[in-house]
C-alpha cells in the first residue's frame, strides 16, 4: 500500500471508528487517559501490520487489535505494581480474615442486596459500584476488570500475567470480597 | 471427603464458581451448604448481581454516543500517527 494510501485509510479510521474505539476502551479501562492511549496505540499497530485485507470490516480488524491493547495496558498495570502488594493486601481491609472467625463463619453476614427497580436508583446504584472498584487496591482492580468487564479466560490471565492459577483466583476472590463489602456498606445504608 | 463446608470454604467456591465450571463433589456440597445457609445465599447472589452489572456497566458505556474523543485527543492521536510515519 503507498504511504498516501496509508494515511489516507488511517484518517479514515480514526474519523469513522476512533469513538467506537474509544468507548470500547474506557469501557474496561475505565480511564480515559488510558483508553485515549490504546486508541492511538492501536492505529499505529494498524499501520505496522499493515495486514488488512478489507474483506473483514475494518471497525472488527481494529477492534481485534485494541482488545490486545487493553490487555497489555491492563497486565502493565499489574505489573507496576510491587509484588508485595499482593503480601500487603493481608494487612488491609480485603483479607480475607477479617470476614470470617477462626472457624470459618461470617463476622458481618452478608445481607440482602438486590437491584433496585426504578432507574434512578439503579444509576446510583452502578455509580456506587463503580467507586467500589475505584477504592480496591490498583492491582486486584486491574485483575478484576480484566476477568469481569474484559472477560478474559482465567487461563489467560494466568498467561499474561505470569502468575499461578492459584495466585489468580486469590486475587479474583479478594477483590469481589471487598467489592460486596463496599457496596453493601455504601448502598444498603445509603 | 468432608461434607461440611465452612462459610469460609463456600465463599471461595462460590467466587470459583464465577470462573470455572465446578467439580460434581464441589457443586454438591455447595448446594448442601447453600439450602442451609441464608448468608451465604445472599453473598452468592452479590457476587451475581455485581457481575451481572457490571457487564451493563459495560454495555452502557459502549453505547454512550455522547462519549467520545475531544477534538484535543484527535489531534494528539494524529500527531502521534504522523510523527511515526516520518
Amino acid at each position: 500500500m503507498s504511504e498516501n494510501l496509508m494515511n489516507k485509510n488511517v484518517n479514515d479510521w480514526l474519523n469513522d471508528h476512533g469513538d467506537y474505539l474509544y468507548r470500547f476502551a474506557l469501557a474496561r479501562l475505565r480511564d480515559p487517559h488510558q483508553a485515549e492511549d490504546a486508541v492511538q496505540e492501536t492505529l499505529l499497530a494498524a499501520i505496522k501490520s499493515n495486514s488488512f485485507e478489507g474483506d473483514s470490516s475494518a471497525r472488527t480488524w481494529l477492534t481485534g487489535i485494541l482488545k490486545h491493547k487493553i490487555i497489555d495496558l491492563q497486565r502493565k498495570q499489574i505489573r507496576e505494581q510491587p509484588l508485595s502488594d499482593l503480601i500487603d493486601l493481608d494487612a488491609s481491609d480485603t483479607s480475607m480474615d477479617d470476614f470470617f472467625d477462626k472457624s470459618g463463619h461470617w463476622l458481618d453476614k452478608p445481607q440482602t442486596l438486590d437491584m433496585p427497580e426504578n432507574a434512578l436508583e439503579q444509576k446510583q446504584f452502578l455509580s456506587i459500584l463503580s467507586g467500589c472498584i475505584d477504592k480496591l487496591p490498583a492491582k486486584l482492580a486491574a485483575i478484576f476488570m480484566m476477568r469481569d468487564v474484559h472477560e478474559v479466560e482465567n487461563e489467560n490471565i494466568c498467561k499474561e500475567l505470569d502468575i499461578t492459577a492459584t495466585n489468580a483466583w486469590v486475587m479474583l476472590y479478594r477483590a469481589r470480597m471487598g467489592l460486596r463489602k463496599c457496596l453493601e456498606i455504601n448502598w444498603i445504608t445509603s | 471427603m468432608k461434607l461440611m463446608l465452612s462459610c469460609k470454604q463456600a465463599s471461595q467456591i462460590i467466587s470459583q464458581s464465577l470462573d470455572n465450571p465446578l467439580s460434581w463433589s464441589d457443586r454438591m456440597k455447595l448446594k448442601f451448604h447453600l439450602l442451609m445457609c441464608d448468608a451465604c445465599t445472599n453473598f452468592n447472589r452479590q457476587l451475581r448481581l455485581i457481575k451481572s452489572s457490571i457487564r451493563r456497566m459495560r454495555h452502557e458505556t459502549e453505547n454512550d454516543t455522547s462519549v467520545q474523543l475531544t477534538v484535543d485527543a484527535k489531534a494528539r492521536i494524529n500527531q502521534a500517527i504522523n510523527s511515526n510515519h516520518l
